[in-house]
């Protein structure tokens, strides 16, 4: 049975893929409703059989550790692109505890989304094409978490990036959602075409696009070598893995590549939703996961992936205190558990002085995948609720909302879960998640990140609940009518509590599983009893401020706090104005800047030279035709000299 | 079939096309429009079971690996005029027969994108079908004379072409065209001529020619001249101003078949005649060659980023992709060769498309100034959802053509571990992004926002327009998706290239 399911795991995409063709050629044609039910019922054998396959991986792999000791399968590979003889991309599925894990989630959280969906678009033009874009995303992210080598994961990469580029852009007459999807496309391109340079440069020098291959010890020394350039000396191995890594970093949206995810919210909610849970922008998370025991051999890499996850866990959470839009909101939060993820893996450095073992901390890398389970689920709900939310008052602002409490009470405690979960508080999942996190980079002795993530995570707690109060708490700041429930949306919301409540039970078993075998456990370390104590007190007093400042739906305080730091609140509220270098660098740099010279200097210059020459030619056929003018009397003359000097030459 | 007389007929079907034409009456449009129509699906027919047939001869010989000597099959040799040697000889390795099998492709649907041409149909069509004939010529000939024989009738025709059926500044258009063209065929010429004297075998026959060592000097001269005059028609920096003002000007179906075709007849004469009769003489000028394409890559899609008119903006895309085909060639490296190659075939096909439908649209808007356009996916789904997948292919998209090829000449620049090449090759990896740029930007305003009120009233595609769009989008995801066979196609006819140039 496990057998079976294991050759035949292709299905978990050829599901959604056979919903985006007969949906996408015919079906939305035919009937919206069918493309809908089509598309559900796909997402739900995607995921039966996901469940299965996760299932029969724990049993057949998972539990036998002496058969299986690296704990990867690969299920098939096909030769798809061979370069020479002994370069071939091929077309494989990998299984491993990371792919299993993600395969759970984006199966889940598909098939929830799609359930969800068919509530939330009712009546929008587009409502099959909808569908048949939805599936084509899960197809694609399903198809990069189970890369067996990094070209395959380079092509789904790009299949993601085009998919989230349909989908923000799919109310396509409406402006802000193309800009947005074309700014999301080009940015996350301009990152991609470094991770393009990463695998070239991997791919030459070891000869093999593998994850196996590339993971190897081999490779790290093989690729460990130093090249002078003038006066810089770059090592290979560091220089190839952060090209690699620069992939991750647009699609992960981190700083200051960032700038895409929040205009992003341009899409259908449940469009963001899915990005910011199981697809898309934890794809950057999990590349630097796949690729780890690579990554991990240069501390150069390592470091920088710390730095860039902490500071825009910090930057994020900063911005998201002031926004009003409620999509925006949970847009930063993102940003913010995203960058947790990225330190976390970069903190398994240890530099704790006497720590024996391989020198990385493997609470790290599993802690990170640990958060990326847990938030995929809590934020799935919180956007599915900020969905319904919009969908019922048809606004974005939260200073307009309030008093929402009363008119839908499932969305209301089931985002109350969701809230307690991102803010760290026991015993809900994110607690656990991010505990971990804290402990990993104590363990590994960053105390600086550690402070900067404990930190964090009182902010977040803090701007969760200004949004929550804000929402639900108080009396209702706008007229509020005709506000229901749809079961369509409420079901999945109230089924994600489940996982937002439950994942901490399974603290354990990320810890000892979803881990790398080369990784030793530190066993010299305690956990802290003063940690966990720490942060949940870290999340309550955030709570707690949040409650001062917004309890009851009050805003008079927050407003005099805000005119105290008008200029200060200005520039986080505008995001630092990040936007605006964008918009000086595409504009006056690349359009106004090479663009425009380069048209003018093609049709003057290299143009202008080619006319010249046929300019030069016709003046030459002039004084040819000076000589030609048909005077028969000339051309007597000119015969006689020519005689006559021939006679003399003659001579 | 008879695998020579196959390839005969094939070029000879055009031809006598054209002539079955000439009786038509002027006025019977119709008919004249079916001759052409049937003609070109039977060749196209013809061109398909060749392939076939050829895919069934090449899998057997394995020997190809350590040849130097390309394996033409299905060949066939006359002498023709004797004094000089020139034979008529013919023969096809797996670049001509792809290249063939995209000539028919392309042609098929050029006809069906041209079926609105009013105007002197009939001596339209009599030149296109001229004008095919000589491409297929060039690609089933063996000997250099023949070939460019050939290349001077696929590329004349063109003149009349643009001159009478073309819009805009037509005659300038396509008296620059021609004049820089017939330039290219000057230094062509010239080259040929030198490679028959200097060899003292008294031939043009490519096999036998590619295994005499010329000397370093003659190389030194005579690859560039040969380089050149094929690399005008391939667009190369500073040789491609002709191409965004004919392009422009040229009707639909010309356009197509000169981007999608000609261009590559370009590409086609570098390899062959250049690169594989000059080795040395290419990793003399190899240098140069690189730097003058990846300028041709980045440039034009710098080019593109600020033009408005629709077949400018394609034309200057084409600079940029052609220049990627003669960037793998210029790789100098096994999977560079076929990189370029795979990128002829890729462009051949995504261009065609291009210009295919920017004739449709203009067809119907009356303008190809981007801004003027927007939200035409609201009132033509198909039109528009085909303009965004082909704008993907450009952009080099996983699961279109394109990405197979420019993966390949990436790889293969790669692979080349010389510091200019790494630069050159970091420079035209970035090239991606400028090319998101500008086809998302040129998407986003065509198809995207807003509809304009005078186009709330504009019909999608008939179903004879859909055939032609369908025919190409089809083999642009047959090409990205399994691309197995046609590089295994291309391993076996960049091999002995390969091998004599690396002797």
């Amino acid at each position: 049975m496990a057998d079976w399911l294991f050759t035949h795991s292709y299905l978990i995409l050829a599901f959604p893929l056979l919903s985006f063709l007969v949906i996408g050629l015919f079906l939305q044609r035919v009937s919206p409703e069918k493309s809908a039910r089509f598309a559900l019922g796909t997402a739900f054998f995607s995921m039966l059989f996901g469940v299965a396959v996760s299932g029969a991986y724990y049993v057949k792999v998972l539990a036998q550790p002496l058969l299986y000791p690296e704990r990867t399968l690969i299920c098939f590979d096909v030769a798809w692109l061979n370069f020479t003889p002994i370069l071939t991309a091929n077309m494989g599925i990998y299984l491993d505890p990371i792919s299993v894990m993600m395969i759970l989630v984006i199966t889940i959280i598909s098939f929830l989304v799609t359930c969800y969906s068919i509530g939330y678009m009712k009546g929008d033009s587009g409502f099959g094409r909808f569908f048949a874009l939805l599936s084509l995303f899960s197809f694609s992210m399903l198809g990069l978490v189970v890369s067996s080598n990094i070209l395959q994961m380079f092509v789904f990469w790009e299949l993601v990036g085009v998919s989230s580029y349909t989908l923000i852009g799919f109310w396509y007459e409406k402006p802000s959602a193309v800009a947005a999807a074309k700014k999301a496309f080009i940015i996350t391109r301009f990152a991609d075409a470094f991770f393009l340079l990463g695998i070239l440069a991997v791919s030459f020098y070891v000869g093999s696009f593998d994850f196996q291959k590339l993971n190897s010890i081999e490779t790290a020394a093989l690729l460990n070598q130093s090249f002078q350039f003038g006066s810089f000396t770059i090592n290979l191995l560091t220089l190839s893995t952060l090209l690699i890594f620069a992939g991750g970093w647009g699609k992960s949206a981190m700083f200051p590549l960032h700038v895409w995810l929040p205009d992003a919210m341009e899409g259908p909610t449940p469009v963001s939703s899915i990005i910011h849970s199981a697809t898309m922008v934890v794809a950057g998370v999990y590349l630097t996961a796949r690729m780890f025991p690579l990554f991990s051999q240069s501390l150069t890499t390592l470091w920088l992936i710390q730095c860039v996850g902490a500071f825009t866990a910090l930057f994020a959470a900063v911005i998201a205190v002031t926004q009003r839009d409620i999509k925006r909101i949970l847009a930063f939060s993102t940003l913010s558990q995203l960058g947790y993820m990225l330190f976390s893996l970069g903190a398994a450095q240890v530099i704790y002085p006497d720590v024996p073992g391989s020198g990385l901390n493997p609470l790290a890398y599993s802690a990170s995948m640990y958060h990326v389970f847990t938030h995929a689920f809590f934020k799935c709900m919180l956007f599915l609720g900020a969905g319904a939310i919009i969908h019922a008052v048809h606004d974005n602002d939260i200073l307009a909302m309030g008093g929402l409490k009363a008119l839908m009470p499932k969305t209301y405690w089931s985002l109350l879960t969701a809230c307690l979960a991102i803010g760290g508080i026991f015993p809900f999942s994110g607690f656990w998640s991010k505990d971990a996190i804290l402990l990993a980079s104590l363990q590994s002795g960053h105390y600086f990140t550690f402070m900067v993530g404990l930190f964090t995570g009182g902010l977040t707690a803090f701007y969760m609940f200004r949004f929550f109060f804000l929402i639900f708490h108080g009396k209702a700041r706008s007229d509020l009518h005709n506000v229901h429930e749809d079961p369509w949306m409420t079901v999945p919301i109230m089924l994600l509590t489940i996982p937002t409540i439950g994942a901490g039970l399974l603290e354990q078993f990320f810890v000892s599983q979803v881990t790398l075998p080369g990784l030793q456990e530190i066993s010299n370390f305690s956990h802290p009893s003063w940690l966990p104590v720490l942060a949940s007190l870290t999340g309550l007093t955030g709570i707690s401020l949040a409650w001062f400042f917004y309890g009851k739906g009050r805003l008079e305080k927050a407003e005099s706090f805000k005119r105290d730091f008008r200029s200060l609140y200005n520039v986080v509220y505008n995001k630092f104005y990040i936007d605006e270098v964008y918009l000086f660098i595409t504009r006056k740099i690349i359009f106004a800047g090479i663009g425009s010279p380069v048209k003018w200097i093609d049709r003057h210059i290299v143009d202008g030279a080619m006319n010249l020459c046929g300019e030069i030619l016709q003046l030459g056929g002039r004084l040819v035709r000076f000589l030609q003018n048909g005077q028969l009397q000339f051309y007597l003359g000119i015969t006689i000299i020519g005689f006559v000097s021939l006679l003399f030459l003659g001579k | 079939m008879n695998g020579p007389f196959l390839l005969t007929l094939i070029w000879v079907l055009p031809f006598i096309i054209a002539l079955v034409t000439i009786p038509v009456h002027q006025e019977n449009h119709l008919r004249i429009k079916v001759i052409s129509l049937l003609g070109n699906f039977v060749n196209l027919i013809l061109v398909i079971l060749l392939t076939i047939q050829f895919i069934g001869v090449s899998n057997t010989s394995s020997t190809v690996q350590e040849s130097n000597v390309s394996l033409f099959q299905y060949g066939y040799k006359v002498a023709w005029f004797t004094i000089m040697n020139i034979e008529y000889n013919i023969g096809v390795d797996a670049i001509s027969v792809l290249m063939m099998l995209l000539t028919a492709i392309v042609i098929f649907c050029g006809i069906i994108a041209s079926w609105e041409v009013e105007k002197q149909a009939k001596e339209f069509f009599i030149l296109l079908n001229v004008l095919v004939a000589g491409v297929y010529g060039v690609f089933v000939s063996i000997d250099l004379f023949t070939l460019f024989l050939f290349y001077e009738i696929a590329v004349l025709p063109m003149y009349l072409l643009i001159g009478l059926w073309g819009t805009g500044r037509k005659e300038y258009a396509a008296m620059k065209l021609t004049l820089m063209l017939v330039a290219g065929s000057a230094f062509i010429l010239a080259g040929i001529l030198g490679l028959y004297f200097e060899s003292g075998l008294n031939t043009f026959d490519l096999n036998q020619l590619s295994q005499v060592r010329f000397s370093d000097s003659f190389q030194y001269w005579a690859f560039p001249l040969v380089f050149l005059g094929f690399g005008v028609l391939g667009a190369i920096f500073p040789f491609h101003t002709w191409s965004p003002d004919g392009h422009a000007s040229a009707p639909t179906a010309v356009s197509m078949l000169h981007a999608g075709v000609l261009m590559k007849l370009g590409g086609y004469g570098c390899l062959r005649v250049g690169m594989y009769l000059m080795p040395e003489g290419a990793h003399m000028w190899m240098n140069v060659f690189l730097v003058l394409v990846t300028i041709n890559v980045l440039y034009g899609a710098f080019g593109a980023i600020r033009q408005t008119d629709l077949k400018y903006i394609t034309a200057y895309s084409s600079v940029s992709h052609c220049g990627l085909v003669l960037f793998g060639f210029t790789a100098m490296t096994f999977t560079g060769l076929k990189g370029g190659v795979l990128q002829m075939i890729s462009h051949g096909l995504m261009t065609a498309l291009f210009f295919c439908l920017i004739g449709m649209v203009y067809g119907r808007t009356h303008t190809r100034t981007v801004s003027e356009m927007g939200g035409l996916m609201k009132v033509m789904p198909f039109l528009s959802i085909a303009f965004i997948i082909v704008g993907l292919a450009g952009l080099g998209l996983p699961s279109l053509s394109g990405f197979v090829a420019e993966a390949n000449v990436f790889v293969g620049s790669f692979a080349n571990p010389a510091l200019i090449n790494r630069v050159c090759s970091v420079l035209a990896v970035l090239s991606i992004v400028v090319t998101a740029v500008y086809v998302l930007r040129t998407v986003n305003s065509l198809v995207n926002g807003p509809i304009r009120k005078q186009y709330n009233t504009l019909i999608d595609a008939s179903p004879l327009e859909k055939v032609p769009v369908i025919i190409l989008l089809f083999c642009l995801f047959g090409m990205g998706i399994l691309p197995g066979w046609i590089i295994e196609l291309v391993n076996g006819a960049v091999h002995p290239i390969f091998n004599n140039l690396m002797r």
